[in-house]
């Protein structure tokens, strides 16, 4: 793969999250019934960061869970490699709560799709956001997100890689491009 | 691995895997709606030609859990020509679109066999007395719930150490995850040797600082045989209260189950707190659930 260009900077990241962050209580006015649920891997730390941010400027704790959507992905019986089952926490209750769900890149939408069904059977939200730090377009479903961080055009040969300092050890949103086979 | 007929060819890191998969499929059973679709579109056949009302109950129950097709195939092996009625019994499934096999045999080998006459997958659901890969890895995982790790940990297994499948299964897998495992029964029991096991006559020496200590079912048929006597067993190798006092304080106690009370446990050593014969149950479900979907998901079909 060939590096492209630099979407988002360290900075960039915490002011998108910040705005995220005020986005999410702005919707669900106050933080009363809220709760975020982090995708493995990298919407686990951002959802612990949103959550953060939440706390800092309203004062309240909003609670995190963890989800791995590997058991609901569609296409489990059709590729070549067998991804590793993690773990799904969720400390708090579901029902009747509203569920921001929390990922780095929105794409095709599968995972964000895995999630909603993963979640229902889990328990039965009031009502279920879909926060990304990254929307790149090309949905093969009928699915959006209602907070973003940045929309970023992008072709299909093109990887987006967002880097946080919990995983990677830095805080950076990358382009590259597939090398041509 | 494309089949799990024994632990040969798996190394540590694959079950070690299979272990941590089984965690989260314990979660799974755990939440309101104890299913998940990752199987979706697989078929799993359970095909015992030994009857076992447990471990077929299990090993169908695992695959539902995880949204495959189920189909069950229950046949009393005929004396003649063993070795063809297996072959067209397995054929005739291959021929209705089965991905995933689970043999139950009283011969030793038939799932080996099984692996060339079929395209799909093969888990051993016991062969004989040669293995009994899944029983083992659910009283792994019971193992490691219960003491966090088998490294340097001592694991008794008592009883018919010599025509156990159980043990045979267990003390290779036990001791591959870095387990001291005893054997212990009387001389007529035990084999020559076991893989991954130290033998020894001495019920007394195996239990001495054990960490958890697993009895095995006594079969009729060995009494029957002549090869012990039951009040001879139950004087020198019934575990008590008291002879499991020399293991250390509370060390579990296994059984794989169906158990003859008052043989191989004293009275009510079997619901007393330290036994786990109940979770063994309920995580034989979580780990055939995490071996189906090792073995299934991601080959080729």
């Amino acid at each position: 793969m060939r590096f492209k260009a630099e979407l988002m900077n360290a900075e960039e990241m915490r002011r998108a999250l910040y705005r995220i962050a005020h986005e999410i209580v702005e919707a669900n006015k106050g933080v009363e019934g809220l709760a975020l649920v982090g995708i493995h891997t990298r919407g686990i730390p951002l959802a612990k960061r949103l959550s953060r941010f939440i706390q800092e400027f309203e004062g309240q704790e909003v609670p995190v869970g963890i989800l791995d959507i590997t058991l609901y992905r569609d296409d489990l019986s059709e590729i070549g490699h067998r991804p590793q089952v993690r773990e799904t926490r969720i400390p708090f209750d579901l029902t009747n709560r509203a569920i921001v769900l929390v990922d780095d890149v929105l794409y095709t939408g599968r995972t964000a799709r895995a999630a909603l069904d993963a979640l229902m059977d889990l328990g039965r939200p009031r009502r279920i956001y879909l926060a990304v730090l990254v929307d790149r377009g090309h949905r093969e479903l009928p699915i959006r997100a209602d907070f973003v961080g940045k929309n970023v055009p992008t072709a299909k040969n093109e990887v987006v890689k967002v880097k946080v300092a919990e995983v990677d050890g830095e805080d950076r949103v990358e382009l590259w491009e597939k090398e041509e086979a | 691995m494309r089949h799990l007929l024994d632990f040969e060819g798996w190394s540590r890191a694959d079950l070690e895997s299979v272990l941590d998969t089984a965690r989260v499929m314990r979660e799974v059973l755990e939440r309101p709606v104890k299913k998940v679709p990752a199987l979706q579109g697989f078929t799993v056949a359970t095909v015992f030609f030994e009857p076992s009302t447990r471990t077929r109950t299990s090993f169908e129950l695992a695959a539902r859990r995880m949204s495959a097709d189920v189909v069950s195939f229950a046949a009393q092996s005929s004396s003649l020509q063993k070795g063809e009625s297996y072959k067209d019994t397995l054929l005739t499934l291959e021929a209705m679109g089965v991905d995933a096999y689970v043999i139950r045999a009283d011969a030793a080998g038939v799932p080996h066999q099984a692996t060339r006459w079929v395209k799909g997958v093969v888990v051993n659901g016991g062969d004989g007395q040669r293995a009994h890969p899944t029983q083992a890895l659910l009283d792994a995982y019971t193992l490691l719930e219960a003491l966090g790790s088998l490294e340097g940990k001592k694991i008794a297994i008592v009883g018919d150490i010599l025509h156990s499948r159980v043990a045979r299964s267990g003390a290779e897998l036990f001791s591959l995850l870095g387990a001291e495992v005893w054997c212990a029964g009387p001389p007529s029991l035990l084999p020559q040797s076991l893989p991954g096991a130290r033998l020894t006559p001495s019920l007394e020496e195996a239990l001495e600082e054990a960490d958890a200590v697993m009895a095995l079912r006594l079969q009729k048929e060995r009494m029957e045989a002549g090869l012990i006597n039951l009040e001879d067993y139950i004087a020198r190798y019934q575990i008590t209260e008291r002879r499991l006092g020399l293991a250390k304080p509370q060390a579990p106690l296994l059984h794989p189950g169906p158990m003859n009370r008052d043989v191989e446990l004293e009275g009510t050593l079997a619901d007393s707190p330290r036994s786990l014969v109940n979770r063994q149950v309920q995580n034989g479900v979580a780990v055939r659930m995490a071996v189906l979907y090792h073995l299934l998901v991601g080959r080729e079909r």
